[in-house]
């Protein structure tokens, strides 16, 4: 080792009441390199990360920041010491804007007043040096989820800044985007940063990561220089196995059409038609904001119709309440786990038992429970959700686990027609081939089957037919060997009106 | 791990205890275990079995008040409107009764009755209200009912002019006022069918289940295909027609009808409700639990009346107790959503 490395911890641990999520952690991170944290959600990367960050205190172990031992108080007391973090769930505040987010508690003052000028045109600047074209002035509420992501990463380079820990930074960004980090992580690579950086994506980490520590179960397995570690030998060691094929294959054996829509209007829609079949997956590729999602909400009622007909299964369903829409046969899985999906100070149990009541097991006014419990038992082995988590609440599950649950909340109400909106968004490779296995599964079964994505290899992979969305409209369909990359990628940018 | 120091389970054991109990009832088991020692300590008229069966009678009214509160509360919201409710369904109902009895001077309870159904319909209504407020227009809860409480309260006493309505049917009073069946008193009965009929209610139907899923997360129970709306309306119907039938009781036992009853009640069925462990953010809560944490607070009344303090500085307790119980509910919150 060529210096002191800026952080090193040994024999991290850390104990929850019956877990040990931690389990004697030695982990260093030196100056100018990315070191990426790899595994399965719960392996123990947000518990590592949470007591580098200050967030937590490990129950044994030490952490030394530049070689002097360190004991963090608090986040503040991280940021201090020049560990920044940058958590998945947004610490910004919608209502203010960029540069007072950025600003937030150091704002330059004239007196007591807050000087509002040179918070802007600091704020500017700074953006500028970054590459960010982001203006100081918006509403954070206002900026797509991507400039969001920004942001936050820009409230970081404030005081003397040593350590980048970046959660799954990429979990909602478009390919572009992605490319925009990566280069802004390059170069602060150059001027010496150290880089903590959390990610599922192999192929997306192998361009910027110089080291990958795998942990599973809690306890680091192995630290390898990225350059000798290949993709399925980091799939094997985060998994403990091999995983022969993510994706699995799916007949195709399209039926019957379900649903119909025609010169669909909506915010941000303008004008989309098309059609959903059974046994069949359709996917659904465009950048965010492209209005991929938005045209599905509008059919589910939960965006208004300006104009065009919905129709499934011949009934006209246009601009029907969500509750009616699926009580026809159409079930949605919402991209927004925490804020649209969940109740996440209820069980697992509780989350599902709500769908069946209102679904399948509804039948009077009197709730059969056992025949409730004999239906949740069923449905989460089929999502293989493991026993041990389903008395849990949902804030205390992996965001893997989180997802199986919502999943599973899709097959309370016995629908025909499934829509997922990204169905994957922030969820390790194990739970990944589960859940397209379910997706298979469904479309084998002669369901059809909508997957709306921003991850390409994912609709490249499930579609049997892909519609490609730009700025409200759809800018190609694209059936079987058509579904490439570089065909999604040629219409992505179709319309002059989608912009990120 | 034979490597990390086993504490002695003996000394493990209660704090694991006392954290189980907490996480699933909430302060109320270890508020009640302090006031039973406290109060005995300073009366002996306090723990004695005469003295416990009043404190059960007393506190039927605002267990009544408090399981319609918790409802609300489940479904993420609260209802300060609930004190109003009592006056305008004491004074409504008795202001019919007695117009009623001139046209029917043989049959009182028809009187009775159709002065009843006043009351309930004027429930129903500022429920409504509140329902409409809430569920279609989005008004935060505290402002509709804080608003609806002033509207009803003010009408309650322009309908009376301040002055309690007397003259009421006889019969009301001696049956649901001071009447018993099998040596119990009549709203201890009420009470306790009330009380039956709202836990497979909450518990056993899906009406029920309904409201717990919107106050976990209002949008995830619309994509479950819940109407939220409906949800809302129902459930603040409910609230306001457990105040009206409490409104009713007290109306029977103290024979007149009076906008100035039920002035206390929002505070204390809410702070019944949060020291039973109903959580503010919604969701979470259980009718029996409710039940005792109505108990309680009496209880802590009658402990502070034997113990000779002062109703203004009850006030002072009561008060500090509420807001006691919402720091624990906090504490217990997070603990629930995990440690980290």
């Amino acid at each position: 080792m060529p210096d002191t490395p800026l952080i090193r911890t040994r024999g991290l641990t850390r104990d929850y009441p019956g877990v040990r999520a931690l389990d004697r952690v030695d982990f260093d991170l030196h100056a100018g390199e990315v070191h990426v944290l790899f595994g399965e959600n719960g392996a123990g990367k947000s518990t590592l990360i949470s007591m580098l960050a200050g967030a937590n205190a490990p129950s044994a172990g030490e952490i030394a920041v530049k070689g002097e031992a360190v004991a963090f108080a608090s986040v503040a007391d991280a940021q201090a010491r020049g560990i920044y973090t940058v958590f998945q769930e947004f610490s910004l505040i919608p209502t203010m804007t960029v540069a007072q987010n950025i600003f937030l508690g150091r704002e330059p003052r004239i007196g007591p007043l807050i000087n509002f000028r040179e918070m802007n045109r600091r704020a500017a600047q700074m953006l500028e040096e970054r590459g960010f074209a982001i203006e100081p002035t918006t509403l954070v509420a206002h900026l797509p989820r991507a400039q969001q992501q920004i942001v936050e990463i820009a409230k970081a380079f404030y005081g003397e800044l040593s350590v980048l820990i970046l959660d799954e930074p990429t979990a909602s960004l478009t390919d572009r985007e992605v490319d925009h980090l990566f280069d802004f992580i390059n170069r602060m690579k150059a001027e010496g940063l150290g880089i903590i950086y959390i990610s599922h994506r192999i192929n997306e980490f192998a361009r910027i990561a110089d080291r990958v520590t795998v942990l599973r179960d809690g306890a680091k397995i192995e630290t390898l220089d990225m350059a000798e570690a290949s993709e399925a030998r980091l799939i094997e060691l985060m998994a403990g196995r091999a995983i022969e094929d993510v994706y699995p294959d799916i007949p195709h054996t399209p039926g019957e059409t379900l649903l119909q829509v025609e010169g669909l209007h909506s915010w941000g829609v303008n004008g989309v038609s098309f059609d959903v079949r059974r046994g069949e997956v359709l996917g659904v590729a465009g950048l965010i904001g492209s209005g991929k999602s938005r045209m599905f909400r509008a059919v589910m009622g939960l965006e208004p119709v300006r104009a065009g007909s919905v129709r499934y299964r011949g009934a006209d369903i246009t601009g029907k309440p969500t509750r009616a829409v699926i009580a026809q046969g159409v079930h949605y899985l919402t991209s927004d786990r925490k804020s649209e999906g969940l109740s996440l100070s209820a069980p697992a149990t509780d989350n599902l038992a709500i769908d069946l009541m209102m679904g399948t097991c509804r039948e009077g006014a009197l709730v059969d429970h056992r025949k409730v419990r004999r239906e949740i038992a069923r449905i989460f082995d089929h999502v293989e959700l493991p026993e041990r988590y389903r008395a849990r609440t949902i804030a205390q599950l992996s965001g893997g686990n989180q997802q199986k649950v919502l999943f599973a909340k899709s097959f309370g109400h016995g629908s025909e027609l499934f829509i997922f909106d990204e169905p994957t968004v922030g969820v390790d490779m194990g739970t990944r081939a589960a859940l397209y296995r379910i997706i298979a599964e469904l479309a084998a079964a002669g369901k059809a089957v909508v997957v709306i994505s921003s991850d390409l290899p994912e609709v490249m992979n499930l579609a049997h037919r892909a519609l490609v969305v730009a700025g409200g409209t759809i800018a190609a369909e694209l059936t079987g060997a058509q579904i490439t990359e570089a065909e999604i990628l040629r219409h992505f940018f179709h319309d002059t009106g989608a912009t990120v | 791990m034979t490597a990390m120091p086993q504490q002695p389970p003996a000394r493990v054991a209660p704090r694991a205890l006392i954290r189980a109990i907490f996480l699933k009832v909430g302060v109320l088991p270890f508020f009640l275990a302090i006031a039973l020692v406290v109060f005995s300590l300073m009366s002996s008229a306090f723990l004695t079995m005469q003295n416990m069966i009043n404190v059960g009678r007393q506190s039927v009214f605002l267990i009544l008040v408090s399981s319609g509160q918790m409802l609300v509360l489940i479904s993420g919201g609260f209802d300060l409107s609930v004190g109003m409710v009592i006056a305008l369904t004491s004074v409504v109902s008795a202001i019919t009764m007695v117009a009623m009895l001139p046209f029917f001077p043989d049959a009182v309870w028809v009187a009775i009755a159709i002065g009843a159904l006043a009351g309930f319909a004027v429930a129903a209504a500022v429920g409504a209200l509140n329902g409409i407020g809430v569920a279609f227009f989005g008004v935060s809860p505290f402002i509709m009912t804080l608003g609806v409480a002033s509207v009803g309260g003010g009408l309650a006493l322009f309908m009376t002019g301040g002055v309690p309505v007397s003259g009421l049917p006889v019969a009301f009073g001696d049956t649901f006022g001071f009447g018993r069946l099998w040596g119990v008193p009549a709203p201890v009965i009420v009470a306790v069918v009330c009380i039956l009929a709202m836990w497979v209610f909450v518990a056993r139907t899906r009406a029920g289940a309904e409201i717990y899923a919107v106050g976990g997360n209002i949008k995830a129970a619309n994509l479950s295909a819940i109407n939220t709306r409906a949800v809302l309306m129902r459930t603040y119907i409910v609230c306001a027609l457990m105040a009206g039938l409490t409104g009713l009781l007290i109306t029977a036992r103290v024979e007149t009808g009076d906008a100035n009853i039920g002035s206390a009640m929002a505070l204390e069925s809410i702070a019944a409700c949060v020291i039973a462990g109903v959580s503010l953010r919604g969701g979470i809560g259980r009718v029996e639990n409710v039940v005792l944490g109505g108990f309680f607070i009496i209880l802590m009344q009658n402990g502070m009346n034997l113990a000779q303090i002062s109703s203004y500085m009850q006030m002072v307790l009561i008060g500090m107790l509420l807001i006691l119980a919402v720091i624990f509910d906090q504490i217990r919150y997070r603990m629930i959503m995990g440690t980290r």
